[in-house]
Formats: structure tokens, sequence, C-alpha cells
């Protein structure tokens, strides 16, 4: 048990590092940005407790603020996206039982599943923080359009980093 | 559960608007140091890669600055031998700084300097680099600076166009950071496309004529008195490294006047 926590902290840096030190500076075609942090939030397994979800995602998001200048925003955005979590994987998955400490994965769920259930967490991660960079309901279909295009870019991203780095335990 | 959510949702907007309004641009105190020494380390060890390209910017622009040495000229008149007496009086002063973290991709960019307070650095100096002009100190902690990138959509700079003297206002709506938009240009003027844009010096904060860009799309609005013109930045804001930091020694002075004529 101590071993998940080692690993899901070793993670937690990682992944703020990378996205701070590397991808924040990816802007590709000018500004699309990957946000791939996000795979902290979309891993954490199916049976942590819902104060524990959003907590992490707070300090995560806060985290990553600290270092590009813009307090509160990812640490919005990414509360937000811890939020429906729940909801969006009970709404996508027909059979309730998960054996305990389970993360979704590629490897334990398929891609089909993966795939829907990080768009539609990514897509809503995405729409709050535009939204809120923008801080003004004019251009707001700017910022959906916005959202749904660097959305694609994210889950390409955690989509391949789910192929490089995650392994089927056996 | 969904009163955590709200707590937690209440507190980072709480933080957006303390710390990201637009308009205050509040600095980060206490973390200012800490993130500063923490990109300047990662600046250093990318700058190694980009040594070359900085080479040869520097060169182009000594070899401008050549040019215009009083020894690149035939002296035709005495005149120029006054220079540094009483008839130029230095209005701006230069001090160069690097670049030490940068955005282009959000609706307001800032630059963050290496350079601060104690290294003679305040607010509202105006940042140029090689190329054109960056933007304006907003913040400036002991020994970093925050500039408003002028790719920020609350940045406002007072131009002029070369050709037919008319001046504008310099704004960014956002999206690629290659353009700007020129506003405030009446429509009875002509404009025509590859134009160039200067600083007019209104501001004092800008020295004048420093470049801005060029002209790269015209266009009329049906109902409008004004242009809706796309500027080309002079200035790859992707790649900026060294900029100099300009100081105008007789702001204060201009302030005052100003404010003194308001006041009556």
């Amino acid at each position: 048990m101590s071993n998940t926590y080692i690993r899901i902290s070793i993670r937690f840096v990682l992944l703020i590092l990378v996205q701070v030190l590397i991808l924040s500076n990816v802007h590709f075609l000018g500004y699309l940005n990957p946000y791939v942090y996000l795979l902290f939030i979309l891993t954490l397994p199916f049976e942590t407790p819902k104060w524990v979800l959003l907590t992490t995602a707070f300090a995560l998001g806060l985290s990553v603020d600290l270092f590009s200048n813009s307090l509160g925003i990812h640490a919005a955005a990414s509360v937000f996206a811890a939020y429906f979590r729940p909801g969006v994987i009970s709404l996508i998955t027909s059979r309730k039982e998960y054996e305990p400490g389970v993360e979704p994965s590629i490897a334990d769920l398929g891609f089909q599943w993966f795939i829907t259930y990080t768009f539609i967490i990514t897509f809503l991660h995405h729409f709050c923080l535009f939204l809120i960079e923008a801080f003004r309901f004019t251009g707001f279909f700017g910022t959906l359009g916005h959202s749904f295009v660097n959305a694609l870019f994210t889950v390409l991203i955690i989509i391949l980093a789910q192929y490089l780095f995650y392994r089927k335990k056996k | 559960m969904f009163f955590l959510f709200i707590i937690l949702e209440v507190f980072s907007i709480l933080f957006v608007v303390k710390y990201n309004g637009y308009q205050k641009s509040v600095a980060f105190g206490q973390f200012d140091e800490l993130s500063g020494s923490f990109h300047r380390t990662y600046n250093n060890f990318w700058e190694y890669f980009s040594l070359r390209k900085i080479n040869h910017d520097l060169a182009e622009e000594n070899a401008r600055y050549r040019k215009m040495l009083p020894s690149a000229f035939l002296i035709t008149d005495s005149l120029v031998h006054y220079k540094n007496d009483t008839l130029y009086r230095q209005h701006y002063q230069y001090m160069s700084a690097q670049v030490i973290s940068n955005s282009t991709n959000t609706a307001a960019n800032y630059i963050q300097l290496d350079k601060g307070r104690l290294q003679g650095l305040n607010k509202d100096m105006a940042v140029i680099s090689p190329k054109g002009i960056v933007g304006t100190v907003v913040n400036v902690s002991n020994n970093f600076a925050w500039v408003m990138s002028i790719l920020n959509k609350e940045s406002r700079i007072s131009v002029r166009i070369k050709k037919n003297a008319q001046i504008g206002t310099l704004a960014w709506e956002g999206g690629s950071y290659l353009y700007a938009s020129l506003k405030d240009i009446p429509t009875h003027v002509s404009v025509i496309k590859g134009d160039t844009v200067f600083t007019s010096g209104y501001s004092h904060v800008f020295p004048k004529g420093e470049m801005v860009g060029t002209i790269s799309e015209v266009s009329i609005k049906p109902g409008e008195h004004f242009y809706t013109i796309q500027l080309r930045l002079a200035v790859d804001f992707n790649s900026l490294g060294h900029v100099y930091v300009v100081k105008n020694l007789l702001r204060e002075e201009q302030m005052k006047l100003q404010e003194s004529n308001k006041n009556e």
C-alpha cells in the first residue's frame, strides 16, 4: 500500500517538472499547449475518496500555477476536472466493480474506454482553464473551439505517454 | 463533497483575481525570488544553445551603430562636435537585461527579467530588444522585474506610421504572437501594406522612433471610421533573450507638468 503512495507522489513531482520545464514551452502552431499534468488526476486509483481527489487536484494545479505566473487558474481548472471525474467514470462504465488499487489506464480498461474518459475530463479542464484565462464571456465560441482543439492535442500526448510509460502488470 | 469543491474553487478564483488582475499584475512577493532563481538556472542552461543566433543579432546591431558613429560620416559641419554638450542633453538611459521567463500563449503575457530595483529598474520603464519594442515594466522586486509584454490584452502603446506620420494605438487581441493590431487610424488617410510603424514617444515611456513592426493587412469594416489594421511585429517573442530597459530621465518632469495641467 505504501508502495502505491510513493509511486503516486513521484508521479506528482515528475509531471509538474515535465509540465513547467518542457511542455509549457511548447507552442504548437503558435497557441496549442499540451497540459499533460492532467494525467495525474486521470490515473489516481478508482477508490480514491472524493475529498482526496479534490485536494490533490488543487495542490497539483497550484504547483503548476506557481511556476507559470498564473496563480489560481490551473488550480481552478484542475479542481473542476477532478470534481467531475467520478461522474464521468460512472457515466461511461457499465460494470461497477474494480479490483482495489486499479488505476485507470489503457492496459486495464481498453483503448476506447480510456480515450473517451480522457477526452471528456481534458475538455472540461481546458474549457474551465481558457474561460478563466479570458475572464470574460465575449468570444465564448472562440474559447470553446480553442478548448476543443487544445484538448485533442493534450489527449494525443497523454495517449502517447500511456503507451510509453505504462505496462500491463502480470 | 460539493462544499469542498465550492470552497476550493472560490479559493482559486480569489487567487486569480488577486494575483492575475490584468491591470494590477501584483508580483509574487517572496515567491518571486525563488521562481526567479529557478528560471534563471534553467535559462542559463538553455542559453548556450542559442549563442550563435545571439552573436549574430549582436553583430548586426553593432554594424547598425557603427554606421551612426561620427567617424562614419564626413564632417561637413562643426555642429557634430557638440554632441555631448549643451545641445544634446541625455534623455534616455539604456540598461541591458536578460529574459528569464516568457510566455506568448496566454491572454495576458508577462516577461520576467534578471534585474530589479537594486540594479536601477523601476515601474513604467520601457523594454526594447535589438529588433523592436517588447513591453513595459509593471513590477519590480529587489533582483527581478515583471514586464507586461505588448502581447497582453491590456497593453496600449502610442505608435506612428512612418510614411504619413499618423498616430495610432498598438493593441493585441490574442491569437498569434506574430501579429498585433493597430487602432485609431482614420479611414481618410491612405495606409499601405508594408508601411513601417514606429513608437511615437507620446507616452513618456518609449523613446520616439523605436521599431514596432510592419503593416501586413488593411481593411475597413462597414460603418467604421477607423481602419482595421494587422501588424506583423518586428520582434520574435518566442526567442527573446537579451533586452534593453530604457529609463526616461525626464519622465518625472514630464509627468509633473501633465499633472499640474490637469489640476488647473
